[in-house]
C-alpha cells in the first residue's frame, strides 16, 4: 500500500444540547507519502474538524465517529484506543495549529515543551533531550538556540513561536504533519518565510503535510494536490495544476474569483461570495453549495451530486457535469 | 521587578502607616475617656495619674507622634485593663497560638480545595464534580462559626479523644483548623473549577495532547501548573479573610489565641490593647499579602520576565 | 445512488433575489432576554433565586404573622423547644424566637444590601470618574484606592464598630453600614473602572465622540449599560460577605444594638446556651445565615455564567 493515509467515508458529528451537528458528512480522500495535500475551504466546513479527528484530538463527547474509517500505515485509527493513539501522535503524526499565540504553554520552557513528546517516545536522557531541542531550533532558524531553548513563549514574537511550533511537531521526524491554518494568523511576510521553513522540512525529511487553509495562495505556493470542502462534503479533489487552471465545481471558481489579483483593473470591486455557509444542525439535503451558488439548479436543492472525473486525479461533485444541465435555460423561481 | 518588588513594599508601608493613623483616630474620637466609662466614679487626682500615665494629657498631635515612635520601635504600649502587662506581653502570648491555628486551616485549604477543584473540572458534569460542588457550596455559605459550633456539640462532646475546647495538643487543633479551613478551602475549589476548565479549553492544552503524551502529564504539567494562578493570586486576601474568622472560632473552642484577647479587650474597650494588636494585625497580614504578592510574580515566568525589561 | 428519474425541468437554472443567501437561519434573542433564558436553566441558581425570594417575603411577613412581640419576655415561659404556640421557641429571656428570627432575618439583609448597594454607588462614581479622568488623576485615585484596599476589612469593620458603639448595647444599623462600606468599594470600583478604560476605545465610542458626543453621554448610554452585568455579580456576592461580617461582629459583641435583632445576635445569643444542651437557639438563626449566603452565591454564580458570552448555548 503506497498510500500513508486513507479517509473512507468518514463521518463526524457533535451531540450538542439542540441535537447533533454534522460537522463532517461522509468524505474521502488519500495521502501518498512524500506530497503535500492542501484541504481548503471556508470556516464551518469541516475541514478542521476532519484534522482534529485524524488525531482522534476531539473532545469525545460531545464529538463521535458516525461512520467510516481513517487507515494510517493500514491500520484504521476510528478503533484505536487512546493509548493506542498516544503511541501515534507526536511520533508518527503531528501537528501544528492556528494561532502561534496561544498554542504553547507560557508556563513551561520552550526548550522543555519541544523535546516533551520525544522523551517520552524514545526515552531519551536529560542530556540528549536537551541536545534535541536546541538541534530542532537551530533547524527551525531561531537564532541563538541555546539560549532560546530556555526562555518562555512570550519572549518570542508570533512567526517565531509558530517556528517552535514547527519544531515540536518534526522533532520525532513524523510521516504526517497536519498543518491547521499555519499562517492564517501571521504577517504576510512572515507567512511566505514560514512556507519556506515547511518546504524545507519536507524535502530533508519527506514528510507528508496535509495543510489545512482557506487562502489559496498558500495552496499554490505549497501543495501537489487540493481538496475542496463545503458543507462537511467534498466539492471538488485534483492536483494544484488541474484546481488552478481547470475548476469545474462553481464554489472552487468563486474561490479563485476572490484572490485579489495585481492585474486586476482598478475599478473593479473584489469579488466576494455572499451569503453565509450552511448551518450544519440540519444539514441541507441537496447540494451544500445551493444558497450561494450562482449556477444552482432546481434538482440540486434536494439531490446530492455524485463524483465525476474529468481526469485520473481530477473530480468534482456538481450537477452542473450531468449531461442533462448542457444548455439548460434560465428558468424558474423558487 | 526589582522595581515592582519596591514599589510593593513601599505600598505596605503606606498602608501601614494609614491603618496607625486611622486606628489612632478612630480610638481618640471616642466620646469621654476610656476611663470615664467606667460605672465607678473616680477620684480627680487619680484620673490625673491615669491619664499622665497613658500620656492623654498631652495634645493630640504630640500624642500621635509618640505613637508612631512607639510603633517603630514595636512598643505598643501598656493594656488599660489587664492590670501589670504590656500589649507586647499580650500580644506574644496570643499570636503563636493564632497563627499556628491559621497556618494549619490555610495548609488544609491549599491542599484539599485546588485538588478538589481540578477533579471538578476534569469529570466537569458527572459526579465527582457535583459532590466537590456540594462541599464547595457549603463551605462558602456556612461561616466557620457555625461549623465551629457544630463541631463542638456534636463531634467534641461525642468523642473522647477530641476536646471540646482548650489549647496544648495536637487532637486540639484538629476541629478548629477545619472549621476555619472549610470556607478558604471552598473557595479555593471552586476558583480552581472554573480556572482548570478555562486552561484545558486552551490550544496548548491541544498542543500538548497531540506529542502524545499521557493524559496524566498534560493535566499535572501543562493544565494545573497554569490554573492554580489565579488560586496563588488570591492567597493574600484569603488569608486575610481567615483572621476574621479566627476571632470567632477562638472564642468557640477557648483557644487562648490573639483572637480571644482581641475580642476581650473590645468587650473591655480596653483602648491600647485594641490598637496595639489592631496595628500588628495589620502589620502581619499586609506582610504576608505582600509576600505571596512577590512569590506570585516569581512563579509566573510571564510577570516575571517582562519586568526585567527584555 | 438516487435513482429517481430526472427530468429535464429539474435542471432548469434557479432565479432568486439578493437577500435569500444572507438569511440567518437561527431565531435572534435580545441580550436580557437570553441571559435570563440561560439563568434559568440553572436549576442550582433558581434555587437559590426561590429561597431568597421566600426568605425575603417571610422577613417582611414574619414579625406580624406571629401573634408575639419580639421584645415581649415571659420570664415562665424561657427557653422553650419550638411547638405550636412558640414556632421556633423562645430564648432565655422568654422572648418568641420566631419573630425575633424574621425581624433579625430583615435587618440582617437590611444590612447587606445596604451595604452593597453604597459600595455599588460609591465604586461606580469612583471608578467612572477615574476612568472618565486624564491619566494623571487616575494614577493617584487608583493608588488611593489600593491603598484603601490593602487595609484589611475585618480590622477595619471592627474597629469602627468598637469607637461607635456603645459598650455592652452593640452597634447602631448606620454604623454597621458605614463600617461595611469603608474598605469594599475598590473592587466595584475597579470593575466599571476597567469596563470604562475598555469601552472608551471601542469603535462605537470613538464613532460617538467624533459626532460630537459629550464624554458624559458616552458614559452612561454605552459604558454603563455594558458594566452593568459584571457590577450585578459582584453586587450579588457582596451582599454574603456583608451579612457575614455582621454575623461575626456579632459574636464579638458588636452586633446590632439591642433590643433590635440580627442574625449575628441571635446566633450569638444562641452560642451562650449550647453548652446545657439547647441547640435550636444558634441553630435556626444559623440556617438561615447559611441560606441566605447559599443563595446570593448561586445567584451570583449563575448570573455570571449567564452573562458569558463564551458559555453560550
Amino acid at each position: 500500500m503506497g498510500k500513508l493515509l486513507e479517509v473512507k467515508d468518514l463521518a463526524v458529528s457533535f451531540q450538542t444540547y439542540f441535537g447533533e451537528v454534522e460537522a463532517v458528512r461522509g468524505i474521502s480522500f488519500h495521502v501518498d507519502r512524500g506530497e503535500t495535500v492542501a484541504l481548503v475551504g471556508e470556516s464551518g466546513c469541516g475541514k478542521s474538524v476532519t484534522a482534529n479527528s485524524i488525531m482522534k484530538l476531539l473532545p469525545m463527547p460531545p464529538a463521535f465517529y458516525k461512520s467510516g474509517q481513517i487507515f494510517f500505515e493500514g491500520e484504521d485509527i476510528v478503533k484505536k484506543s487512546e493509548k493506542e493513539m498516544q503511541k501515534i501522535r507526536g511520533d508518527k503524526i503531528s501537528m501544528i495549529f492556528q494561532d502561534p499565540m496561544t498554542s504553547l504553554n507560557p508556563t513551561m520552557k520552550v526548550g522543555k515543551q519541544i523535546v516533551e513528546g520525544i522523551i517520552k517516545h524514545h526515552g531519551l536522557s536529560k542530556d540528549e533531550a536537551k541536545k534535541k531541542a536546541i538541534e530542532m531550533l537551530d533547524l527551525v532558524a531561531v537564532p541563538q538556540p541555546e539560549k532560546r531553548a530556555n526562555q518562555y513563549p512570550h519572549e518570542f514574537s508570533g512567526g517565531m513561536r509558530q517556528r517552535v511550533m514547527i519544531a515540536l511537531a518534526m522533532v520525532s521526524n513524523p510521516e504526517l504533519l497536519i498543518a491547521d491554518e499555519p499562517t492564517t494568523a501571521l504577517d504576510v511576510t512572515v507567512q511566505a518565510q514560514i512556507l519556506d521553513l515547511m518546504k524545507q522540512i519536507q524535502d530533508k525529511y519527506g514528510t507528508s503535510i496535509i495543510l489545512i487553509t482557506h487562502d489559496l495562495g498558500v495552496v499554490a505556493d505549497m501543495s501537489d494536490r487540493v481538496i475542496v470542502m463545503y458543507g462537511g462534503k467534498l466539492m471538488e479533489e485534483g492536483t494544484t495544476h488541474e484546481i488552478f487552471k481547470n475548476p469545474k465545481h462553481p464554489y472552487t471558481r468563486k474561490l479563485l474569483d476572490s484572490v485579489p489579483r495585481l492585474d486586476m483593473d482598478r475599478s473593479e470591486s473584489l469579488h466576494s461570495i455572499a451569503g453565509t455557509p450552511p448551518d450544519l444542525y440540519k444539514p441541507p439535503k441537496g447540494c451544500p453549495f445551493f444558497e450561494r451558488c450562482d449556477e444552482a439548479m432546481i434538482i440540486c436543492k434536494d439531490h446530492m451530486p455524485e463524483k465525476e472525473y474529468h481526469t485520473n486525479s481530477h473530480y468534482s461533485c456538481c450537477w452542473l457535469n450531468h449531461p442533462m444541465a448542457k444548455g439548460a435555460t434560465e428558468g424558474s423561481e423558487i | 521587578m526589582a522595581k515592582y518588588i519596591l514599589k510593593r513594599i513601599a505600598l505596605a508601608i503606606v498602608t501601614i502607616w494609614a491603618v496607625i493613623t486611622i486606628t489612632f483616630v478612630l480610638m481618640h474620637s471616642v466620646p469621654g475617656n476610656p476611663f470615664a466609662t467606667e460605672n465607678r466614679k473616680i477620684p480627680e487626682n487619680i484620673m490625673e495619674n491615669l491619664m499622665k500615665k497613658y500620656g492623654l494629657d498631652k495634645p493630640k498631635s504630640e500624642q500621635y507622634i509618640m505613637y508612631l515612635k512607639n510603633i517603630a520601635r514595636f512598643d505598643f504600649g501598656e493594656s488599660m485593663k489587664q492590670d501589670s502587662e504590656t500589649v507586647n506581653q499580650i500580644i506574644a502570648r496570643g499570636f503563636p497560638v493564632s497563627a499556628r491555628l491559621g497556618v494549619q486551616a490555610i495548609l488544609i485549604a491549599l491542599i484539599f480545595g485546588p485538588a478538589l477543584g481540578a477533579i471538578a473540572a476534569l469529570y466537569q458534569n458527572k459526579a465527582p464534580d457535583y459532590i466537590s460542588m456540594i462541599i464547595s457550596i457549603i463551605g462558602v455559605s456556612v461561616p466557620s462559626f457555625v461549623l465551629g459550633s457544630f463541631f463542638v456539640q456534636f463531634i467534641a462532646s461525642k468523642v473522647d479523644w477530641i476536646p471540646i475546647s482548650g489549647w496544648g495538643e495536637f487532637r486540639h487543633t484538629i476541629l478548629p483548623s477545619i472549621a476555619l479551613a472549610l470556607m478558604p478551602l471552598a473557595q479555593f475549589a471552586r476558583l480552581m473549577r472554573s480556572s482548570m476548565l478555562e486552561v484545558l479549553g486552551q490550544d496548548y492544552i491541544k498542543t500538548a495532547k497531540s506529542k502524545g503524551i499521557s493524559r496524566f502529564a498534560v493535566i499535572m504539567k501543562h493544565a494545573i501548573r497554569n490554573a492554580i494562578l489565579p488560586v496563588v493570586s488570591i492567597l493574600g486576601t484569603t488569608i486575610s479573610n481567615l483572621v476574621a474568622g479566627s476571632f470567632v472560632i477562638e472564642k468557640i473552642f477557648g483557644i487562648p489565641g490573639l483572637g480571644q484577647f482581641f475580642t476581650t479587650s473590645v468587650f473591655n474597650r480596653d483602648y491600647t490593647l485594641i490598637m496595639g494588636v489592631t496595628v500588628f494585625y495589620a502589620m502581619v497580614l499586609i506582610a504576608m499579602m505582600l509576600l505571596v504578592d512577590v512569590a506570585y510574580t516569581l512563579i509566573d515566568p510571564r510577570i516575571r520576565l517582562t519586568k526585567e525589561g527584555h | 445512488m438516487d435513482h429517481t428519474a430526472y427530468t429535464k425541468d429539474m435542471f432548469e437554472k434557479v432565479k432568486r433575489d439578493e437577500y435569500h443567501a444572507d438569511r440567518i437561519t437561527r431565531p435572534t434573542i435580545s441580550y436580557w432576554a437570553d441571559v435570563w433564558r440561560r439563568l434559568k436553566m440553572n436549576k442550582l441558581a433558581m434555587t437559590g433565586l426561590v429561597i431568597l425570594i421566600i426568605i425575603f417575603i417571610m422577613s417582611i411577613l414574619g414579625p406580624y404573622i406571629s401573634k408575639f412581640d419580639y421584645r415581649e419576655q415571659d420570664w415562665d415561659k424561657i427557653n422553650l423547644r419550638p411547638n405550636k404556640e412558640y414556632w421556633f421557641g423562645t430564648d432565655e429571656l422568654g422572648r418568641d424566637l420566631f419573630s425575633r428570627a424574621w425581624l433579625g432575618t430583615r435587618y440582617s439583609l437590611l444590612i447587606g444590601v445596604a451595604a452593597a448597594l453604597i459600595d455599588f454607588g460609591i465604586g461606580i462614581l469612583y471608578g467612572g470618574i477615574a476612568g472618565m479622568a486624564s491619566p494623571r488623576l487616575d494614577a493617584i485615585m487608583m493608588r488611593i484606592a489600593e491603598v484603601v484596599y490593602s487595609i484589611p476589612y475585618m480590622l477595619v469593620v471592627v474597629l469602627i464598630s468598637v469607637v461607635f458603639s456603645d459598650a455592652g448595647s452593640g452597634t447602631s444599623m448606620f454604623v454597621l453600614i458605614l463600617a461595611m462600606t469603608i474598605t469594599g468599594w475598590v473592587p466595584m470600583a475597579n470593575l466599571v473602572r476597567g469596563q470604562v478604560l475598555a469601552l472608551k476605545e471601542y469603535e462605537y465610542s470613538l464613532a460617538s465622540e467624533s459626532l460630537g458626543a459629550s464624554k458624559g453621554w458616552i458614559l452612561r448610554k454605552h459604558i454603563i449599560p455594558n458594566s452593568f452585568g459584571p457590577i450585578l455579580v459582584n453586587v450579588t456576592l457582596t451582599v454574603p460577605r456583608a451579612i457575614f461580617a455582621e454575623a461575626t461582629l456579632g459574636f464579638m459583641g458588636l452586633g446590632l444594638q439591642v433590643p433590635k435583632p440580627s442574625l449575628g445576635t441571635l446566633a450569638n445569643d444562641g452560642l451562650a446556651v449550647m453548652p446545657i444542651g439547647i441547640f435550636y437557639q444558634i441553630l435556626i438563626p444559623s440556617i438561615l445565615i447559611s441560606l441566605i449566603m447559599f443563595s446570593f452565591n448561586v445567584l451570583g454564580d449563575g448570573l455570571r455564567d449567564a452573562l458569558d458570552p463564551r458559555l453560550r448555548q
